[in-house]
């Protein structure tokens, strides 16, 4: 096992609002033993969500971030993962339900969508018939009634002439919709909570302004929790309350979503804000990257997962080359947590300065 | 099939100061239409995929020129007819001079080293069971060329020059990251010293933190090779880093043209102002307030484009002319072009434009639903033959 981390911060963190938060992930690892040695993909995270919420997770490929969702939704192979940790769903803990229980819940409290449509749909059924088996599959309905279930279902997610495209297979549509017969077949039970994993990566940004408007909206009305997976920072400021970065299987920053576009303090989220082409700042300038290239989950890091590309890591005294830093509530506001070495004042300086250069730039 | 003069294309003015002598590239009238066959045992061809249909564009030397537009658009297909991948159906290119749509294969060979590209995907663009040292290496080795020192010594400084290690000359792609192997793709297309790199959305597949490192690299090279870019992408935002010149492309055609401040800016066509409003800007506060034109259905069939503007279907612009004639590219003010019949400036957008209200005022919503009578291509005659319906 790769360092030892106390959870005693995490744990007061997640008690104070554990009556309202509706779903709560504690100190959740996942492993997958490989012939090159042991994946670490996922390492301590926890999290909670509020009823109706939206929590987006941040991260790069191999950050951890679909792997945990993959385990709130049970879709993890526990004959290849090792999974540990809780975690609580409406007061049930979900990682020890036998497998039929998790199958009955899937799919009817809690639902997924993926970033690539056809990979979802069976390419050999009509999209209509897929997403009656998914109700049927928890529910007793007549055909006709979920055969109009749907089309009441495709109306909202917005596909025109839903009488038709109920008998339309995959192939025939377009990847908004797809992706939007996703949605609605995600929808159709009305999950209480929705996990939408990169939901928009595969579209052009115009069908993508839709469908996230389209979950916005369906948010709303039916009082979903969302988690979204992103690596888009501006979907991120359009639709979380918080946000949790994730960087080398591990939460290394987590906050409201104010909080960490307005105030970040780990150096690899203000890294992230600076780095990216942003529309609201001047072009034509050259743009600072993080340097080097996001560790192998096999091999991370002994210390902390973000230090050999971290601009700051000499003014940790060498602590972050040898010691796991913890995930702590950062100096006046407890539900901001950063994991990092730096003195809170320290950290507090070079965020300011960073983000006052990026201000400048955006006036420009 | 090819018979169709150049001047059968609608007349766009061109400033003077852009004539050919000083473009590194100069495309003009560039149309590639696909056939559609009819299956059966004597397949017919029944129609035209019209994926680039009629358009300018010029690259002047150490400029970036950005491609942008929805998949579908044409943009891909533009890139590759420009670096004559793609037979071109009809229209000129002229590389430094030299119109290229005429030559053969062979004759190509030669005038290939001015021009190179970088792919998308770097797992796709390399050969696995090649190394890195033979890839790089392949266009000195293709068009016999020696340079001073050797090959291996050329390619080495080169990799140095990308960010790459020159040790790891014998290592295989798959040793490397997504980022590296990006940079093995840029040694070999700056490897002989082209004027014109087409960039197939380079950045696209990497990581986030990844791509302002590219970004950085082209623009580096760029400056010191004195390289043209042109820079095919959908997002907008890494085409505002990087470009000089901006052109929008819908359904093959161009929409707008005009340099990256004022395309970004102070845009006039719907189509723009709906891409640019569309991109979710990373700051939680102005993202929530702002207006959002949402575009409803997705982009038309381009066997069977909308008549008249490509766009009607989805615009909140459109009115009767606009399913009538063919909205011509017009300078609007000095290297500004748009095309459409009813241009809009950000102010005059309609001040809460909110989704409900941006239904298309005419025509269908979806591709499903699009248009299906024959365009009357009033100003672009198209092939030689009729399309059949």
């Amino acid at each position: 096992m790769i360092g030892r981390i106390t959870r005693t911060v995490d744990r007061i963190s997640t008690t104070a609002t554990e009556e309202r938060d509706f779903l709560t992930v504690k100190n959740l690892k996942v492993a997958f033993p490989t012939e090159d040695g042991l994946v670490q993909a996922v390492d301590d995270v926890s999290f909670a969500v509020e009823k109706g919420s939206t929590l987006a997770i941040v991260g790069e490929s191999g950050s951890g971030k679909s792997v945990t969702a993959q385990a709130v939704m049970g879709l993890l192979d526990r004959r290849t993962a090792k999974v540990s940790g809780e975690i609580w769903l409406n007061n049930v803990e979900l990682l020890g339900l036998p497998s039929s229980e998790m199958q009955a819940m899937r799919g009817d409290d809690l639902a997924m969508i993926f970033q690539d449509p056809m990979s979802s749909l069976h390419p050999f059924y009509r999209v209509g018939d897929q997403i009656v088996e998914a109700m049927r599959a928890h529910r007793k309905v007549k055909p006709k009634e979920a055969k109009r279930e749907v089309v009441d279902m495709f109306k909202r997610v917005g596909i025109p002439a839903p009488e038709r495209r109920v008998d339309a297979f995959p192939h025939q549509l377009s990847g908004g919709m797809r992706q939007r017969v996703m949605i609605a077949m995600a929808l159709i039970n009305s999950p209480d909570l929705l996990i939408a994993d990169e939901p928009t990566t595969a579209l052009d940004v115009t069908v993508q302004a839709q469908i996230l408007e389209l979950i916005q909206d369906l948010q709303k009305d039916f009082g979903t929790t969302v988690i979204v997976i992103t690596h888009d920072l501006g979907i991120v400021a359009d639709m979380a309350d918080e946000v949790a970065v994730m960087y080398g299987a591990r939460i290394v920053e987590r906050g409201p979503t104010k909080t960490i576009f307005e105030t970040p303090e780990m150096p690899y989220t203000l890294g992230l804000l600076s780095s990216i082409p942003r529309m609201d700042v001047e072009a034509g300038g050259r743009l600072l990257p993080i340097p080097g290239n996001p560790p192998s989950p096999i091999r991370l890091p002994k210390g902390c997962v973000f230090e050999p590309r971290c601009r700051y890591k000499a003014m940790t005294n060498g602590l972050s080359e040898t010691v796991r830093p913890e995930l702590l509530p950062t100096a006046g506001s407890p539900d901001h947590l950063v994991r990092c070495h730096l003195m809170p004042e320290t950290r507090k300086r070079i965020a300011g300065e960073v983000l006052a250069s990026l201000a400048e730039a955006t006036k420009a | 099939m090819t018979t169709m003069s150049k001047g059968a294309v609608v007349d766009v003015p061109i400033a003077p100061d852009t004539a050919s002598s000083g473009s590194v590239v100069k495309v003009t009238g560039l149309k590639t239409h696909f056939p559609v066959r009819s299956r059966g045992l004597l397949p017919r061809v029944v129609g035209y995929v019209k994926a680039v249909d009629g358009i300018d564009l010029d690259i002047g030397a150490g400029e970036t020129l950005g491609l942008v537009g929805e998949s579908g658009s044409g943009k891909t297909t533009a890139a590759r007819s420009i670096l004559m991948l793609v037979r071109p159906t009809a229209g000129t290119i002229e590389l430094e001079g030299l119109e290229v749509t005429k030559l053969s294969t062979k004759q190509l060979v030669p005038i290939r080293r001015k021009a190179a590209m970088i792919f998308q995907d770097p797992y796709n663009a390399l050969n696995p069971r090649h190394t890195v040292g033979t890839i790089i290496s392949a266009p000195f080795l293709v068009q016999k060329i020696t340079p001073e020192g050797g090959i291996k010594k050329a390619v080495q400084e080169l990799m140095e020059r990308v960010g790459l290690n020159p040790e790891h000359y014998n290592r295989y792609p798959n040793e490397f990251s997504g980022g590296q192997r990006q940079r093995i793709g840029i040694a070999r297309a700056v490897a002989l010293r082209p004027k014109l790199i087409v960039c197939d959305e380079p950045v696209s597949a990497l990581d986030v933190s990844i791509q302002a490192q590219i970004l950085n690299l082209l623009r580096d090279l760029q400056q010191d090779f004195g390289l043209s870019y042109l820079f095919v992408a959908h997002d907008l935002a890494v085409v505002r880093q990087i470009s000089h010149r901006v052109s929008v492309m819908y359904l093959g055609k161009i929409m707008e043209h005009a340099s990256r401040k004022v395309l970004y800016s102070a845009p006039l066509h719907p189509y723009t102002h709906s891409l640019l409003s569309a991109v979710p800007i990373p700051n939680p506060e102005e993202q929530r307030h702002r207006t959002r034109i949402v575009l409803r259905g997705d982009i038309p069939s381009p066997i069977d484009p909308p008549s008249g503007c490509v766009f009607r279907t989805r615009c909140f612009q459109a009115r009767e002319k606009c399913a009538e004639e063919v909205p011509p590219l017009i300078e609007v003010a000095p290297g500004h072009k748009v095309a459409c019949h009813f241009p809009v400036t950000v102010d005059e957008l309609p001040g809460a434009l909110h989704v409900a209200e941006v239904e298309p005022s005419i025509g269908p919503q979806s591709a499903g639903e699009a248009v299906v009578e024959i365009p009357v291509d009033a100003a672009v005659p198209s092939q030689g033959q009729t399309p059949h319906a």
